[in-house]
Parts: structure tokens; C-alpha cells; sequence
């Protein structure tokens, strides 16, 4: 049956901001799902709360609500859209329970729509565990023994049932959120508790533990007419009670024989057919006893996941594009395999080549969290990287991780391991964290036996051979030497993954020197294809990945094109923004007739799917696999040249790569490789500003502790620690006195934690700044062409002080408090910083305002977090006008053209809200401050500021309370703003509580408070925790107390945070929230697409 | 390991290691196929319809789970070598009793590893199925020997490779007798007859349509096989006599041999389908399976004779993957139903075989 006409518009509902446990491959499905519906003719009406994805922007769909997914909201997009059906398994786990609360609220019945894709039933029957499990015993699966509970005594008396260890699973969560392990009554109590509070509808599954059982994944597709395909097998290297998502994990499965293989299939398929997902991707776990061969399923997720983008980018069939030309009516042999293009979707993928996917952590942004890692999902982003063996593809995913690591050891990071006995590394091995492979490694390398191993671990003992082959590969090598290397040598050592930097720490010679060694004996990458076929039929797309064989398949360039460089894994400070930047350029310069290359070994990101550019290298991104592709695309000959590289748009990643470039003779598009020094480089940028006399807070670089000191008594505390060349705003802090300063400084060396980033340096200082208190901190985006012409992209002042870094901090377009004469001035700083540094293309500049004084705090030379945000606020491309300037457009020209138009402002405010992930680390302060701790963003768009900002922190899952009361408690030097703040609620009619030295300041000012409560530990009455867990308070104010690490007040907002409870941490962000609030009172809630927004301002414009 | 080479008949030359058996004269010889399945290697190195060829398997690692006892397909393995990425030196599952390599070795089959199978692959989807030599011995040796081999064309291989003497499996009580000839039979074949209630008594290639029938069996099976299905000596010629008279089934070689005794043709394909995920669609529903396939040769559509339909349809190439003779009571299918190893997606088809036998 080809596509349904009985439908017109689609609603889809995209995931929301970027959190652990779902990241941009909902942008990545999101995106091809509205390609798809367009293509096929369908009007589309999108609602993602999150500006920084390419979903959102309005080109994709024909109504684009940037709105809080919450069931009221969508309600009245409903209303006002109409549209026929819901397609909701495209939004990962936020889509999916937003589609079945909308149908529980009666929304979908009242309005006449019609869910595709997965029905409420099936959705219930996937996600409800008990009936999960009861449907799978029905067909004959085996499930680990468990039982159900909604309370803490029922999971106790459960649990002695199943038999410790048991495992807590909450219902309808996602990444593992409120899972964990408990082997006895005690630790039952805290684990049951956890999950009650994460499930939706506080109901968890009581499980005996398989940990140690092999874990694999299948991702199944099924169409209407039952036809039903497996696209990807995955196996987990780290055994159960490691999440999937927190595993290294393998594609496709590795130690199972086709017997086993089909037998798991066919569980698959039964598993979905029962559950009754009608069409689309599901994705299926199992585990395997790896004596017996056992099998039993753990759980099935009726939509597009994580591991199905994995699995698109794998096996190049794209799951969520199937999926949605699925959902609207076709069969699978009715689609094209668009890579084959002679054959049909209705197939199985076959590889030729390995892929391994691993986790990357942020544990060192999260002092307090233990890096263990479990059943949760505590990753931030991952990488993929695929090789010919398993060797190659895990040492080229370890050297893309961007942790300072050159692959599986054999750099300056195993240095570490030295310290460690051998016992020592057996038992570290034995515990999961971020670092056990790699102390599996230096055991294997210590003659520890796989069996020992794979004992402790109970990794496979398949893998740990194939780690011993790396273990014995350097020794050999470092018997040779780098003199001895014959080709046969170097393929091998290649062949297993081995990379240059590898090679230079092992001899320890410069890496240029391997990489010309290497290139005199004739070794040189060869790059191959990503086919869906194992080359059994010819492939149209150029989707390559490299390896060290003996052909390659690279086609001669047709035009001039141009590589761009991805950001590499999501992290905290550098996520789906940049992917969004990147994919634009690709977009632009397509359309201006360049030939597009992306290099990004991300396989969540939009940028890695195959049809984005005209050429995908699945690559890591660093100096040497960058350079082999320039080098490969160089000598590609064709028409077409290589115009040069784009290392401007991806973030802090490509940037480190702008040298290596130059000096190797490639083009680097943009901004010149000296002036981003110039931003960079502390000392030079000073003297830029004095020359410019633009005003810097007082400051200077120390290298160690007395310089530091030194610098401090200069220019007096508080000062600001940094060190440079970071992103994120790592490792920052505000110190108030010479103990807080040695503390500090001794965390930037090399023994401290941020040791492994490259320590403090001459190359690498600390940069000591006055900090300034109480300054109103501004962003702005700006452009500027060859002929000198700067554009202000927008001017965004943050809600927080200075102090939060940018990246934690809410902020708004247009500025609702900067006078007309800051604004002017910060636009001026930035057209003169701009010329200064001769940037061609993107550059963000971050001020403190200060008693009417415009201090520069610093300027990046590249696309900055806020690029997708301000294009959304004002309906400028910005990133696709930088690509084309950096290639040599000028604004003027690209007005012309029509792709620069003014931006669309004056009748509405856009305000971004950051997202942090402090739920998942229960031990960690969710106190904001100068380190970068957020994960995602959300923007609130509305006529006013107040509206935009509440519907902000709805979006951020942080809905302002209408009535109720208001707790505060306030640092002293908070008190007078907060009294002001106070006073607002009071007058909303808010009842006041307060602590007792913020009480009696709120009342001798005449603001008065209805209930004090004791400090905590006091045991008098109440104190701030329990009023808050007795559910009696609906907004907390607590601003931190104290300096250095500001501990007092953290179980105030700790208590908040886990009984949900609204919670600001600034006296600005109460003042905004007061405007919020009052605003809501006041008027009715509206929805209106961005489309509409855009229009109006160029209507405005118009007239 | 022992460097090695091998040089197909057109020249072209990879670089590799010895494993597996070493033929005194360091030379192995065959057509040189691929198989792009991702698991059940061992299934396939003991599939007899592999006689004569040598096989090269597009996913690098192959060995990791080792060799089982279960899961061999015939006794011995009958192709005439191996070509991989990278051999597992470590073998690992629950069920492994021997290494890949030493199976390899204890069954004579030589192999090369450390192949740039993808390269051999795209070069064998240009050229076709083309014969070829791997080993120890210097290139020109190995040429030689490669244009020396004559490849599948026109040789009954199946003769080679089917029972010297028949035998019978299946419990005496079973409600159906059928008798199949082997032209190189693969146990899970056996296996899934049984499992529906049939005895069947398997006789080698030769024997006539009247010997069969004087067995009165309820119906006759004709299995896969190796090579070309013209040269089967009388195969066809007794198939003839037989259809119309009792149920018949056939699979692969059987399908193309019955297909030859309705009167069609066959011609070879360029390089074949060896693989797990060929897409068929059963034509009277439309369902699409996925199959396990074998074959270098296939029906020629405009050769099917008046009567006999089309049941099954390559998605792929568009390929004939099933006849039935409609009032004939005979059908066969192209891929494998039974799997060993692949999908289990057309099983029905051995409970439509014994419902026929049934009715019949
Ligand atoms: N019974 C069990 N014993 C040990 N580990 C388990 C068990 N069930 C699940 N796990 C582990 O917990 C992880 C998360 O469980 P899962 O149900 O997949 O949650 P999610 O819905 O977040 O994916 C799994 O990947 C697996 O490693
Ligand atoms: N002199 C200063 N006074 C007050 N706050 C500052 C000062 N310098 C930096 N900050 C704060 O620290 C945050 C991070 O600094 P920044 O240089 O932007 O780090 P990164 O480049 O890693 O983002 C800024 O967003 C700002 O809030
Ligand atoms: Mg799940
Ligand atoms: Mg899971």
C-alpha cells in the first residue's frame, strides 16, 4: 500500500532539551522525520522546547513551536494546529509519555487525533514493566525473576522474594534514571526510594541481578503489512549492570553463534509483534548466560533510541527516515535503499567492518560523584569509530574521546598506572568505571591472564584477546624501533589501530617524523565505504571511514570543496549547538555550489548523517586522521581542488587543529590561525584591549602558586582562577582569600584534576582576574566579512551575575534591563574587537557590566553555544551567512541573495534557560558558578519578558509556582536584592518563609514572614528541609552562603531538587521568576510558532 | 604465520598468511565466491553445495565463537578453502569445543588470512565468480594453477559430494516416508523433515524414478547442492517421471534440477547470492522473507513451460526464488528455508511439503 491520503498534517513532538540519557539523536531522527513527512507532502507541525537542535529550525517545518512539552501547552497546539495525526515515537522517552498523557488527558480523542507509529497499548505494554514482563512469559520469552512495588515495605518484602542482589527499574524512565543495585535491606531502602520518585507512576520492578550476563541489543523495524527486519545487532563489552548506554558497545555482535543469533531474532520479532508496535523501529535488549547460553529479555523501547542511531550510522540504513515513511503508510520493500538505490529497505544490513561505540563522562566537572559506573546513565555524549578488526575501530574510539588519551594506553596518560601494583589493577579492573579498559589493558600488558581477567571482569574473553593483541603488538614494536619499520610493520601496527601519537610517546619521537616515516614506506589510509551491503552491490553514497588495506574508494572531487570539521563527542560546554553550526555550513554551501565534506566521529549528530554533506568521513578528529583526508582529498585530482577547511563552526575541537593545518600547507577557511592565537593568548589579548582601550577586569597569568598570590595581592580578592586554552569554563573558581588561591592553583597542576587536560604550563598559565561582584554579564554574536562590514547577530544579557558561567546562566534577546548607551558601547567594543583580530566569519565576545563600566571578559574568535539560539530569536541564519563569508561572500552580496535579512524583533523576547544534570548525581551541589555544569538549553519565546521567562523554566522543567508559598534564605550579601525580590512575591500573594537571619532581615525592612524555620542541624521545630519535603513550600530562594566551596544551603536545594520543588539560586533569577509569575496572573497563556514570530517582525520591518 | 598469496585467474594478486591446512605443494585451487553473512561461518565452510569453490567471507573476524559439535551441516567440510580478514586466534562461546583453525587444519582446507576482502569482493561483483589459487607457493605457481582450474561450468559436483550408500533418519513410527535425494544434503535440511514427522530415507544422486517409487514414498525431496544443475547426470531425466506422480519439494540445486525436468533453463549468475539477508517476496501474499541464500546459478523466467507459476521473487535482482507446478503437486525454492545458517523467516515451507504429502 503506498502512502496514506487520508492524512494532512502531522504533529511531532521533539525531546526537549539535550539531558543524560537523551541527547541530539532525537535531533538526528527528529530531523529526518520531518524531511521525510515533507517530502511525502504532509504539513508538519513541530513543538521541541530546545532551540540549539536543527529540528527547530523553520525551514523544516511548516509550523515550528519552540514551547515547554508539557500536556497544557501541547493542548493548545493541538487546538490551534488541528493536525491529524501524532507521530510520537520520533522524540525518544519525552515524546512517547507526552503522546500517552495527551491521550490520557482525552486530548487526542477531543481533537480528533490519531496516533502513528505505536498505540497507547503498545506504548503501555513496552514501558509498563510488570506487563511487559507478564507479555513476554505469555509468548514463551524467558524474563529474570522479579516482582512490582509502589512502596518502599512492598519493595522490601519483594526483594526478599527475587533474592538479593536484586535491581530496582522504575517504569517509564529512560537512561536507566532511578535504577540501581541493592544487595541487602539497607541499601534496598535507599535504592526503592530513588525509584519510586523517578518513575512517572511511582511503580518499580524488583529484579534478580544477571549482572555478569552478556548484553546485546537488536534494533528491529516492522511495517503494517507484518513484514519485519533486524538492521543491527550491538554487543556490550561491559557485561549487564552496566547500562547500555553507559558500555562500550559493539557492532555487530561478536561471540554468538548464528544459532544463538536466530534464536535471539526470533525473540525479537516475536517481542514486537506482540507488544504490537504497528510499524517503525523498536529496540530490544537481551541477556545471555555466558556458560549456558541462557537467554532472557530485559526490555524492548518502542521507538527510535540511542542505539538506533547508532545502528543508522553503522549500517548506513537510516531507522528514523524508514520510520516515519512507515508510520505514514508504506511497506518496507515499497522504500528505496538509497544507498543501493537498485535495491528495496526490506533487507538486513550486512558490514564489512567493526564499529565501537564508547561513553564519554564529565565526571571531573561533578566533584561529589563517584565515577562508578552502574545501571544509570551518568555519559554525557559518546563516539563512534568503525575499523576494519575491533582492535582498530577500539583504539581509533578511544583517541576520538578528546580525554587527552592517544588510543587503548601506550600514551602519557598510563603514566598513572604506574603507581599501581598488579592486584592493585586486577581489583580496579573488577570495579566498572570510565578508566577499566584501559587498566585491563596495562594488566594484560603486566602478564595478567585473559582468564584472570575475564574473571574479575566478566568482559568476554573474545575482547580481552583482542586487547592482549594490542598489549603484544607494542612490545614488538618497541622492539623494533622506529628505524626498523618495514611496511609490513607499519600496516600491521596501523591495522590494529595503532596511531601516530601512540608511536611517537613509544619511541618518543615527534609525531610529524612517524607520520613522514610512515608515508616513505608506502603505508598510506585507505578509505572505504559504508554500504549496507558489504559491497555485494555498488554504492551512491560516499559515507567512508578509514583503514590501512589495500584499495580505497575514493571518487575524484567535482567541485571546489570544502572540509568542515565537526565538534567531535557531546560534553558539557560543547554539545548539539555546534553540530547545529556545522550541519548549517553544510547546508549553505551545498546550495552555493561547493562540494561539502563533514569529518565528526559523533554518531548522535545530525552532521553524521550520510545525506547532510556530499562526503561523510566517519573519522576521529584529530591531527592525523585529519590530515590523511585532507591529503587524500588533495590528491584526489577531479575538477574540483580543495578550497580549504572550516575549523571555526565545531567548537574548541577543530580550533586545536588550526595550527597543524597552516603548517601543513591546507587552507584554513576564515579567521586567520593568528588571530585566534591573539584571542586566545592571554597576553596578547590584553594588550589588544589597552591598545583598544577597551576595559579588561584587572588581571594577570601565573604559572604557579607565588606568581598567583602575587597577582592577587595586586589586584585584590576575589579573584577568579582560570586556566586557559579550556572550554566550559573547566576548572574555574572564585577564591576570597590565599588559602582558597593555593587550594585552587594545586587543582590546576598536574597531580591535580585537571592533570590529564595538560596541567599549568608556560605554554598552558592560569589566568588570575579580579572578579567582578554584582556585574550584569552580556553575550553577542557577531559576524564580519573581508571587506570589514560587522553585523551584530544579538546582544543577550544574562539573568545570572557574572560569576554563572554563560553556558549555566538564563539569558534574553532583546537585553530587558541594559540601558541604550551600554548597549551601544558593547556593540562598539565588538565591531572594534572584531577588526582588531581581522575575523572573517563568527565571533562572540562576553562582557561584565559593572556599575555602567563594559569590561571585556573574553572573545572567541568562532561559533559560540548561543549561534542556534540567537537565529531563533531573530530568524537570522547566522551560521550559514558565516560559512558563506569565510568562502569569501560579502554581507552585502549575501543581502542580494536574500539569504541575510534583517532580524525579526521588537514584538517578542526569547529567553534561554539552561538544563543541569544534578538529578542523576545526588551527591553534587546544584549550586551554579563559573565551571559550566549544564547539559542542555531550553528557550521561551513570548511577547513579553515575563511570559518568555516563565515559559523558560517550564521548559526546563522548573514551572513557577501561581500561588503558594516562597522560602528564602539568603546570603548576607543578597539580603538587601532579596528583600526586593521578597517584597514582590508578597505583593503576588505569595505566603513568605524565610530562615531565620533572612527572616529577620525581610521583617525589620517591613516585608512579612509567615513561617521561620530553624537552620538545619538545629534541632528546634521544623527546619528548612523538612518544610520543604512536607510538600508546604512551592519556590525556593536560597542563595549560596559562605565562600570557596559553598556547602552551607546545599542540602536546602538538594531537598528541593528531589521533591521538585522550583528553585533559584540567584537573587536576579527571583527578581525574573516575580516577572514571570505576575505576568502569567495577568494573561492568558498563548502559543504561536516561530514561523509566526519571524513574519511579524518582517512585517514590522515593512511597514 | 607464513606469508602467502592469492592470485585469481585475471591476475589480480592480495597479500596474506597461511592458516589452516598446509597443502604440501602450498597451493589450494577453486572458483573463488563470497558470503556476506555476519555469523554461522562453520554452518557454511560444512555446507556440501560450497564443493569446488573457495570462500571468502566479507565480515573480517571469522572464528571468534569457534566450532561446535551441533552445528555442522554434513559430515565433512567439501569447499576447497577459505579467505578472511582476520581469523579468530581466540575462539569464545559456551558451546566451542575446537578452534576455526584447527578444524580447519584436522579437515584439510586450507586457508589465507590478513585479505583484503572488501577489495576481493568488489574485484568478484566486476569479474564474476572467478577461479582462483592461494598459498605458500611463489605467484607465477599460484597463476598458473588458477588458470589451470576450470571453475563450476558444466560439472556434476553433486555426484562427488552426495552418499555413497543410503541411509535413513527419523523415528519408524513417523506418519510420512520420504524418500531424498542427496545432492549434497545439509543436516538441518534432515533435521526440520524430521521434525515434521518425517522418516526420510536419503539416496545418493543416481538412483532412477522407478526405484524411487517402488519405495512408494509419500513424497520425494530434492536437496541443495553444489555446481552446475545441466551437468547432474540424469537427475532431471528422473525428476521428470516423478512429478505429477507423488509430492515433490526441492531446495536450491533441487530447484534449479526441478525446474530443468519441467523443461526450463538455467544460466549462471555473475557472482551468485551467498548470504542471510536476500529479500524474497512470496508472491500469492506479498510478505517479504528474509533469506538465506547459495547459489551461482539460477531459472531463466522466460524458459518456465505452461503450468508451472512463480511463487517467490528475489526483491534484489528480481530473480526467480520459487516454482510450484500448480495441479502437480511439486514446488521448489532457490534459497535455504532451512536456515543452518540464516533467518528462519520461510519454515513454513517444510509444513506446507508434508501438508501436501498429506492431501496427496
Ligand atoms: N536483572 C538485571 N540484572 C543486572 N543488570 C540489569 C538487569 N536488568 C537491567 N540491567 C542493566 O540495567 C541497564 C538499564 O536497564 P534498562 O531496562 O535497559 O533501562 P533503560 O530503560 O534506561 O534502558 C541495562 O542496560 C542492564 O545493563
Ligand atoms: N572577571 C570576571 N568577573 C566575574 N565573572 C567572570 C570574570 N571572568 C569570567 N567570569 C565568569 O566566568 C565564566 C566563564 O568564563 P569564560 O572566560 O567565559 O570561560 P569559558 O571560555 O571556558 O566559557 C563567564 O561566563 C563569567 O560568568
Ligand atoms: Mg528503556
Ligand atoms: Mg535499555
Amino acid at each position: 500500500m503506498p502512502k496514506r491520503d487520508d492524512l494532512e498534517s502531522i504533529l511531532l513532538i521533539g525531546s526537549g532539551p539535550i539531558v543524560i540519557g537523551q541527547a541530539c539523536e532525537f535531533d538526528y531522527s527528529g530531523t529526518q522525520a520531518c524531511r521525510v513527512l515533507r517530502e511525502e507532502g504532509y504539513r508538519v507541525v513541530l513543538v521541541n522546547s530546545n532551540p540549539a537542535t536543527i529540528m527547530t529550525d523553520p525551514e523544516f517545518a511548516d509550523a515550528t513551536y519552540v514551547e515547554p512539552l508539557d500536556v497544557p501547552t501541547i493542548t493548545r497546539i493541538i487546538e490551534k494546529e488541528r493536525p491529524d495525526a501524532l507521530l510520537p515515537t520520533l522524540g525518544g522517552q519525552t515524546g512517547l509519555n507526552l503522546a500517552v498523557a495527551l491521550h490520557d488527558a482525552g486530548v487526542l480523542d477531543r481533537f480528533g487525533v490519531e496516533l502513528i507509529g505505536a498505540n497507547v497499548e503498545a506504548i503501555r505494554t513496552a514501558e509498563d514493566r510488570q506487563r511487559f514482563k507478564l507479555a513476554m512469559t505469555e509468548i514463551g520469552l524467558q524474563v529474570p525473576p522479579s516482582g512490582i512495588a509502589y512502596t518502599v515495605d512492598e519493595a522490601l518484602v519483594v526483594a526478599q522474594q527475587v533474592g538479593y542482589p536484586v535491581i530496582v527499574r522504575p517504569a517509564f524512565i529512560l537512561g536507566g534514571g532511578g535504577t540501581g543495585m541493592a544487595h541487602g535491606v539497607d541499601e534496598m531502602h535507599r535504592v526503592a526510594e530513588r525509584g519510586l520518585a523517578a518513575s512517572p507512576i511511582s511503580e518499580i520492578l524488583i529484579e534478580r541481578s544477571i549482572s555478569g550476563w552478556k548484553e546485546y541489543e537488536l534494533e528491529v523495524m516492522r511495517d503494517h503489512a507484518d513484514n519485519v527486519v533486524v538492521i543491527c545487532s550491538i554487543e556490550n563489552v561491559d557485561p549487564m549492570g552496566v547500562h547500555t548506554g553507559e558500555s562500550i558497545t559493539v557492532a555487530p555482535a561478536q561471540t554468538l553463534t548464528d544459532v544463538e543469533y536466530q534464536q535471539m531474532r526470533d525473540a525479537a520479532f516475536a517481542c514486537i509483534r506482540r507488544i504490537g508496535v504497528e510499524t517503525g523501529g523498536s529496540n530490544v535488549q537481551f541477556a545471555v548466560h555466558p556458560r549456558t547460553g541462557e537467554q532472557v529479555i530485559i526490555e524492548m523501547n518502542p521507538r527510535v533510541s540511542r542505539s538506533s542511531a547508532l545502528a543508522s550510522k553503522a549500517t548506513g540504513f537510516p531507522i528514523a527516515k524508514i520510520a516515519a515513511k512507515l508510520a505514514v503508510g508504506y511497506r518496507l520493500d515499497e522504500i528505496q535503499n538509497d544507498i543501493t538505490r537498485e535495491t528495496p529497505a526490506s533487507f538486513e544490513p550486512t558490514i564489512d567492518y567493526v564499529v565501537t561505540k564508547f561513553p564519554r563522562w564529565a565526571f571531573e566537572k561533578l566533584p561529589g560523584a563517584a565515577p562508578v559506573l552502574g545501571t544509570q546513565m551518568q555519559s554525557v555524549g559518546e563516539v563512534m569509530a568503525i575499523g576494519r578488526t575491533f582492535a582498530e575501530s577500539l583504539q581509533k574510539a578511544v583517541r576520538s574521546l578528546e580525554t587527552g588519551r592517544l588510543g587503548l594506553n601506550c600514551d602519557p596518560t598510563e603514566r598513572e598506572l604506574d603507581a599501581f601494583g598488579d592486584d592493585e589493577l586486577v581489583s580496579s579492573a573488577a570495579v566498572p568505571t570510565p578508566e577499566r579498559l584501559f587498566h585491563v589493558e596495562a594488566a594484560l600488558r603486566r602478564f595478567v591472564s585473559v582468564e584472570r581477567v575475564h574473571e574479575v571482569t566478566n568482559i568476554d574473553p573474545w575482547f580481552c584477546d583482542q586487547i592482549l593483541q594490542i598489549v603484544e603488538e607494542r612490545d614488538r614494536l618497541e622492539q623494533l624501533g622506529l628505524q626498523q619499520m618495514t611496511r609490513a610493520d607499519w600496516r600491521r601496527a596501523k591495522r590494529l589501530g595503532f596511531g601516530d601519537g601512540q608511536l611517537a610517546y613509544l619511541w618518543g619521537v615527534p609525531q610529524a617524523d612517524i607520520r613522514a616515516a610512515r608515508l616513505a614506506a608506502g603505508v598510506r589510509v585507505t578509505y572505504k565505504t559504508v554500504d549496507t551491503c558489504a559491497a555485494e552491490f555498488s554504492a551512491f553514497t560516499p559515507y567512508h571511514y578509514g583503514t590501512y588495506e589495500d584499495t580505497d574508494e575514493i571518487a575524484p572531487l567535482t567541485k571546489p570543496a570544502v572540509v568542515i570539521l565537526g565538534s567531535g563527542p557531546n560534553r558539557i560546554g560543547q554539545g548539539v549547538e555546534f553540530d547545529y553550526c556545522c550541519v548549517h555550513a553544510a547546508f549553505a554551501l551545498r546550495d552555493a555550489g561547493f562540494e561539502t565534506v563533514m569529518v565528526n566521529c559523533n554518531p548522535e549528530t545530525v552532521s553524521t548523517d550520510y545525506d547532510t554533506s556530499d562526503r561523510l568521513f566517519f573519522e576521529p578528529l584529530t591531527e592525523e586522521d585529519v590530515l590523511n583526508i585532507c591529503e587524500r582529498l588533495t590528491d584526489s585530482g577531479g575538477p574540483g581542488g580543495l578550497k580549504g577547511v572550516i575549523v571555526s563552526l565545531g567548537g574548541q575541537t577543530p580550533l586545536k587543529l588550526a595550527h597543524v593545518l597552516e603548517r601543513n600547507g591546507i587552507p584554513v577557511l576564515g579567521t586567520s590561525p593568528s588571530s585566534i592565537d591573539a584571542a586566545e593568548d592571554r597576553e596578547q589579548f590584553n594588550a589588544l584591549c589597552t591598545k583598544l582601550g577597551i576595559p579588561q577586569p584587572p588581571g594577570g597569568t601565573a604559572t604557579n602558586v607565588d606568581e598567583a598570590q602575587r597577582i592577587a595581592n595586586e589586584i585584590h580578592y576575589p579573584v577568579l582562577v582560570r586556566p586557559s586554552y579550556v572550554l566550559g569554563g573547566r576548572a574555574m573558581q572564585i577564591v576570597y582569600d590565599d588559602t582558597d588561591l593555593r587550594r585552587a592553583m594545586v587543582e590546576l597542576t598536574h597531580t591535580g584534576s585537571l592533570g590529564r587536560e595538560g596541567g599549568l604550563s608556560l605554554e598552558r598559565p592560569a589566568l588570575i582576574d579580579r572578579f567582578l561582584e554584582d556585574a550584569v554579564e552580556v553575550d553577542v554574536d557577531a559576524l564580519r566579512d573581508r571587506t570589514g562590514e560587522v553585523l551584530i547577530g544579538g546582544v543577550m544579557e544574562h539573568i545570572e551575575e557574572a560569576g554563572v558561567h554563560s553556558g549555566d546562566s538564563a539569558c534574553a534577546i532583546p537585553p530587558p534591563t541594559l540601558a541604550a548607551d551600554v548597549i551601544r558601547t558593547i556593540e562598539q567594543h565588538t565591531c572594534a574587537l572584531a577588526e582588531a583580530l581581522d575575523v572573517i566569519g563568527l565571533c562572540n565576545v562576553q562582557y561584565a557590566v559593572k556599575d555602567d563600566t563594559v569590561f571585556v571578559i573574553e572573545a572567541n574568535p568562532r561559533a559560540s553555544r548561543t549561534v542556534p539560539f540567537v537565529s531563533k530569536a531573530t530568524g537570522v541564519p547566522l551560521a550559514k551567512v558565516a560559512a558563506r563569508v569565510m568562502l569569501g561572500a560579502t554581507l552585502e552580496e549575501l543581502r542580494e541573495e536574500g539569504l541575510l535579512h534583517p532580524p525579526a524583533e521588537g514584538g517578542h523576547v526569547a529567553v534561554k534557560e539552561a538544563v543541569l544534570p544534578f538529578g542523576r548525581f545526588p551527591d553534587v551541589d546544584t549550586i551554579l558558578g563559573p565551571e559550566m555544569r549544564s547539559t542542555g538549553e531550553v528557550m521561551g519565546i513570548d511577547r513579553t519578558f515575563g511570559m518568555a521567562f516563565g515559559k523558560s523554566q517550564a521548559g526546563a522543567g522548573n514551572t513557577l509556582p501561581h500561588r503558594g508559598t516562597v522560602f528564602l534564605s539568603l546570603a548576607d550579601r543578597d539580603k538587601n536584592a532579596g528583600l526586593l525580590a521578597a517584597r514582590r512575591f508578597a505583593e503576588l500573594g505569595f505566603a513568605i518563609a524565610a530562615t531565620a537571619g533572612t527572616a529577620r532581615a525581610l521583617d525589620e525592612n517591613g516585608v512579612p514572614v509567615d513561617t521561620v524555620v530553624a537552620k538545619v542541624g538545629e534541632d528546634v521545630g521544623v527546619d528548612a528541609v523538612d518544610l520543604i519535603s512536607s510538600g508546604k513550600v512551592d519556590f525556593v530562594v536560597n542563595t549560596p552562603r559562605g565562600r570557596g566551596p559553598r556547602a552551607d544551603g546545599m542540602h536546602i536545594r538538594r531537598a528541593a531538587l528531589s521533591h521538585g520543588v522550583a528553585c533559584v539560586t540567584t537573587v536576579s533569577a527571583a527578581l525574573a521568576a516575580a516577572a514571570g509569575i505576575s505576568e502569567e496572573l495577568a494573561r492568558p497563556p498563548e502559543v504561536r510558532s516561530l514561523q509566526e514570530y519571524h513574519d511579524d517582525g518582517q512585517l514590522r520591518l515593512e511597514v | 604465520m607464513a606469508d602467502a598469496l592469492l592470485v585469481l585467474a585475471d591476475g589480480t594478486t592480495f597479500e596474506g598468511e597461511a592458516v589452516g591446512y598446509a597443502p604440501p605443494d602450498g597451493v589450494a585451487t577453486g572458483e573463488v565466491v563470497f558470503n556476506t553473512a555476519l555469523s554461522g561461518y562453520q554452518e557454511i565452510v560444512t555446507d556440501p553445495s560450497y564443493a569446488g569453490q573457495i570462500i571468502t567471507f566479507t565480515y573480517p573476524h571469522i572464528g571468534n565463537y569457534g566450532i561446535n559439535e551441533r552445528d555442522d551441516q554434513a559430515r565433512v567440510p567439501h569447499c576447497r578453502g577459505v579467505v578472511v580478514r582476520d581469523l579468530a586466534r581466540r575462539a569464545s562461546n559456551w558451546r566451542a569445543t575446537e578452534h576455526l583453525d584447527a578444524f580447519l587444519r584436522r579437515h584439510k582446507v586450507p586457508g589465507i588470512t590478513g585479505i583484503d576482502t572488501r577489495r576481493l569482493t568488489r574485484h568478484i561483483r566486476q569479474a564474476g565468480a572467478i577461479p582462483g589459487a592461494f598459498g605458500v607457493a611463489d605467484r607465477d605457481t599460484l597463476l598458473a594453477a588458477a588458470e589451470r582450474d576450470g571453475g563450476t561450468d558444466g560439472c556434476d559436483l553433486a555426484s562427488a559430494v552426495t552418499t555413497a550408500q543410503p541411509y535413513t533418519i527419523g523415528p519408524d513410527a513417523a506418519s510420512l516416508y520420504v524418500v531424498a535425494y542427496d545432492f549434497g544434503i545439509k543436516r538441518s535440511i534432515l533435521d526440520h523433515l524430521v521434525g515434521e514427522g518425517c522418516q526420510v530415507e536419503v539416496v545418493p544422486a543416481r538412483p532412477p524414478a522407478e526405484e524411487v517409487l517402488a519405495r512408494a514414498p509419500a513424497g520425494v525431496f530434492l536437496s541443495n547442492g553444489p555446481g552446475d544443475p545441466a551437468a547432474v547426470t540424469d537427475a532431471a531425466r528422473n525428476v521428470r517421471e516423478l512429478v505429477g506422480k507423488l509430492p515433490v519439494f526441492g531446495i536450491c540445486l533441487g530447484h534449479q534440477i526441478m525446474s530443468l525436468a519441467l523443461g526450463a533453463r538455467t544460466f549462471k549468475l555473475r557472482f551468485g547470492h551467498h548470504g542471510g539477508n536476500h529479500p524474497v517476496r512470496h508472491v500469492p501474499t506479498g510478505r517479504v522473507e528474509i533469506t538465506s541464500q547459495n547459489h551461482n546459478y539460477a531459472v531463466d523466467a522466460d524458459s518456465l513451460p505452461e503450468g508451472s507459476v512463480v511463487s517467490h521473487l528475489n526483491l534484489n535482482d528480481g530473480d526467480i526464488e520459487g516454482v510450484h507446478t500448480g495441479g502437480l503437486g511439486a514446488f521448489s525454492v532457490q534459497y535455504h528455508p532451512e536456515a543452518g545458517p540464516g533467518p528462519h523467516d520461510a519454515r513454513y515451507l517444510f509444513k506446507e511439503f508434508t501438508e501436501l504429502m498429506r492431501a496427496g
